[in-house]
Formats: C-alpha cells, sequence, structure tokens
C-alpha cells in the first residue's frame, strides 16, 4: 500500500487500464452476445486483467487509511473495533458476517457494525458516522471496502448458532420471497431461476449455491454502470428501488436480515472483494 | 407405533409450517420497522400484499392446487377491457411502451424527477423484436409471436389477459398483473397485444 500511494504514475497507469477495462466490462454486459457460457469466459477473462487496476483499491487504500486514523472527541482510531473476531482482528471478519453481537444485542453486517465502532470508540455521532454513506467521499463505503480486502482468500462461513441469528435467516428468506407493490415483485421474481437476465444483465439465482457463491463473495464492489464502488446494502437497496418499493431505513433490519440469508446461500464461497461488476 | 410416527410426522410438519408462518409475522414486524420513514399512502400501494401476493409469497410462488385455483379465479374475475370493445391496438404505441422502463420509482438517494409515465418494460424480462438485442430471458421469447399465434379474437384476448392478470392462466407468475394493478390502462394493453400480434409490428418482421 505505502509503496502504491508512493508512485502516482503507478497510479495512474492502473487507473487508466482499470477505466479501459471497466469500459470493456460495460460494453460486454450490452454487448449482444448469445450465449451466456462465452460471455462469462470473456468476463473471467478480464477480472483476472482487472484484479491489478480495480478503481475499487482507492476506496480501500482509503478505508485503510480511516482505520489508522485518531478521529472523534475520544481522538481514537478503528484499531480495535471488534467486527466478530475480537477486537482489531480484520482479517476474515468479513467473511463472517452478519452476526450477532452482545454489545448491540442485534445481528449487524459490517456497515452496521462499523458505525457502532465509531461511535462508541471514536465518539462520533451516528448522523456523522453514516454522512454521505451513498455518495462517492463516502467514508463507511471505503472502511467497508477495506475491511472486505481483508477476508480475500477466507471461505464465507455465517453462523447461525445464536437464536437471533437464525431468527434473521428466516425473516431474510421470508423476504426474499415477500411479493408486493404494483408489479407484484419479489427478489424471487428476478434471482430465483438460473442463467437468466434482465435485459443483458445477468441476474444470480440465489437459490443456487454456486451462483449465490459466486456473487456475494464480489462484494463491495466497484459497479462499471455506475463508476462507484457500492456496498451491498447500497445494492440491495437500488434493488428495492427497481421493485417500486420505498426506500428502507440504512442499516434496518430488513436488509441486514437479506444479508444473512444472501451470505448464507454463499457460505462457503472463497472471498474476492472488492471486485468489479458490470 | 404407526400412529405415534404418523402423529410425529403431523406434528413436524405443523411445527415446521408453524415456524414458516412465525418467520413471516416476524418479517412484517421488520417490513413495519425498517421501511418507518414510508407514508401510509406508500405502504398502502406498495409494500402491503393483496391475498394473491401472501398466497404467492407464502408458497414461494408455487401454490397447492386449492390455493392456485382460488387465485386463477380471483384473477378471472378481474379482468376488464377497453371500452371500445377492441383488444388489438395501435403496435406503433405498444412498441414503444415496450422499451419504456419508466414509472413508480421512489428513491432519495437516486431520485427521478421525471418518473411518470409507466413503461411496460416487456424488454426486462422477453425478447421481442429481433432487431432489439438488448432483452432479458426471465420470462419465454415473444419473437415472431403474432406469426405463431395471429389475430383471432381468441389469441387477442389471450394475450390481453395475459397482460392484464398472468395470473389467470399461470398463478403465481412472476409476470406483472399490468392491469389489475392499474399499471397500464386497457387501452395500452391493447397497443401492447398490437405490438405482439399486428404483422406490421417489428416483433412478426
Amino acid at each position: 500500500m505505502m509503496a502504491l500511494r508512493s508512485s502516482a504514475g503507478r497510479w495512474g497507469c492502473r487507473l487508466a487500464l482499470a477505466a479501459a477495462a471497466a469500459a470493456t466490462v460495460l460494453a460486454l454486459a450490452r454487448s449482444a452476445t448469445g450465449q451466456d457460457s462465452h460471455a462469462l469466459e470473456q468476463v473471467q477473462k478480464y477480472r483476472q486483467m482487472l484484479e491489478e487496476g480495480n478503481p475499487a483499491e482507492l476506496s480501500q487504500a482509503r478505508g485503510e487509511e480511516l482505520w489508522a486514523m485518531r478521529r472523534g472527541p475520544k481522538h481514537a482510531t478503528l484499531e480495535l473495533c471488534d467486527l466478530g473476531l475480537g477486537p482489531g482482528r480484520l482479517e476474515g471478519a468479513y467473511a463472517q458476517l452478519p452476526r450477532y453481537f452482545a454489545d448491540t444485542g442485534r445481528v449487524q453486517d459490517v456497515e452496521s457494525r462499523l458505525v457502532t465502532c465509531m461511535t462508541a470508540l471514536q465518539g462520533l455521532s451516528y448522523e456523522q458516522a453514516i454522512k454521505d454513506w451513498y455518495k462517492p467521499e463516502s467514508e463507511l463505503e471505503a472502511l467497508a471496502t477495506y475491511v472486505s480486502a481483508k477476508s480475500k482468500g477466507v471461505r464465507i462461513e455465517v453462523p447461525a448458532a445464536q437464536p437471533a441469528e437464525a431468527e434473521m435467516y428466516a425473516v431474510g428468506e421470508a423476504l426474499f420471497f415477500r411479493r408486493s407493490g404494483p408489479l407484484d415483485f419479489s427478489c424471487a421474481t428476478c434471482h430465483s431461476q438460473t442463467q437468466r437476465h434482465v435485459r443483458l444483465q445477468r441476474a444470480p439465482d440465489f437459490l443456487n449455491g454456486a451462483d449465490a457463491r459466486d456473487s456475494m463473495t464480489r462484494w463491495p464492489a466497484y459497479r462499471a454502470s455506475q463508476g462507484e464502488v457500492w456496498t451491498l446494502e447500497r445494492r440491495l437497496i437500488d434493488c428495492i428501488r427497481q421493485m417500486r418499493w420505498p426506500e428502507p431505513r440504512y442499516q434496518s433490519d430488513a436488509l441486514i436480515a437479506l444479508e444473512v440469508f444472501l451470505q448464507k446461500q454463499a457460505n462457503g464461497g472463497v472471498m474476492e472483494a472488492p471486485s468489479i461488476k458490470p | 407405533m404407526i400412529a405415534m410416527l404418523l402423529l410425529a410426522s403431523c406434528a413436524s410438519v405443523a411445527l415446521g409450517a408453524d415456524s414458516a408462518e412465525a418467520a413471516r409475522q416476524r418479517a412484517e414486524q421488520v417490513m413495519r420497522k425498517s421501511f418507518a420513514t414510508a407514508t401510509a399512502e406508500q405502504w398502502n400501494t406498495r409494500l402491503a400484499q393483496d391475498q394473491t401476493q401472501a398466497l404467492c409469497s407464502r408458497y414461494h410462488d408455487a401454490p397447492p392446487q386449492e390455493a392456485a385455483s382460488e387465485i386463477a379465479a380471483q384473477a378471472h374475475r378481474s379482468m376488464r377491457y377497453p371500452r371500445d370493445g377492441n383488444l388489438i391496438g395501435n403496435w406503433r404505441e405498444g412498441e414503444k411502451l415496450a422499451s419504456m422502463t419508466t414509472g413508480g420509482h421512489l428513491s432519495t438517494i437516486q431520485p427521478e424527477p421525471d418518473d411518470h409515465r409507466h413503461g411496460g418494460n416487456c424488454y426486462a424480462c422477453h425478447a421481442l423484436a429481433a432487431e432489439e438485442v438488448a432483452a432479458g430471458d426471465l420470462g419465454p421469447s415473444l419473437t415472431h409471436y403474432g406469426k405463431l399465434r395471429g389475430t383471432s379474437p381468441e389469441a387477442a384476448k389471450f394475450v390481453y389477459e395475459k397482460i392484464y392478470n398472468a395470473q389467470a392462466s399461470f398463478p403465481c407468475s412472476r409476470m406483472p398483473r399490468f392491469g389489475h394493478n392499474g399499471w397500464l390502462t386497457p387501452e395500452q394493453i391493447a397497443d401492447t397485444v398490437a405490438f405482439l400480434l399486428d404483422p406490421e409490428s417489428p416483433v412478426n418482421k
């Protein structure tokens, strides 16, 4: 990381490469490829190419800085933040979220847990912690991206032992199939058949383990179509917008319950985040 | 002994059903809290479930016979037709509706001020005119549909009712109930029927 930051030229080259590759991924997503397997092959080829130049790495680097930065009335860093594996233990933490936390009595995902740490350790208010969370300058997005990168190579394993965790899974499953609104949509409407697309965008089948693993191991992601890094909550909120539902509260239980369900469907998948998605 | 086993299996099935029902009730509480910023009108029109939605949700879109029959019967009763009785309208208007993705979006993060007109957004799920490659496949391809089906009154009625309320012929269909839910007017649906059936429509070229 230090070497990267010391070489603006190298970052410039990586950005140019990433921009070109991202544009290609976007073009692939919108091109008239007849066979899904051919398109997937192409995308996988570019995934490898993009490993070196993913724009999400900028977010990740910023998150690493924020993690170690003294902030707030308590003038403290986040280095003692407990993401489920003990204070300050980052490696593998993302891969076992969401989970139950005794100190808050809640099942929490990475985004809400970061807020817990920002408020408890640093003394920031809730509003300060989530400020501009969905905007390009978002601190939560940068921190979540950094935390996800610390789980690279680790298998997703969402715990289900706690009653609260089991309940959130059941609630998430019920919500996944819950149809409502003027278009009768549920998550399952688009995400319960394999190898299907909305327009030309692949809609992962979250009832299929392989599809779920392929999708969930790659959030957060730089979304080429948006030109932004999106966290999982950001992505879910956008799905809900397309379903013509009102906007859920950020970090609300409906979103976390869905995350528990989706992550559990992806159990065993090896984390690759942050990634690039169309 | 067999009676005990049967009772036990009945109990476990009942418990399974009970716990799924408990999860749904808990999910409703979660929905209320998580969407607390929605207005009453937004809740009623977008998040509250009618009987068909509740049944389809409960059975994960694979309803048992009795529920399926009830859903289909309600759907048949819901049908409304254009005032002039013409089920095949203007395919050029239908073509526009098929491509429009707008209507009904609610978002503070990504607001859309000019989002008033409802489109059918048919291409999200269906292939239609062969020249349009950006077509989804959540639903079957409808390319050359009119060539295959013709323009008889029976064909027009079948297609019209599919679009108005697909659950009359397929309970818990993924397809939105465009007419029943008031998303498209009967006249707009007739135009969409024309886009599918009219020999001059790009769908049939």
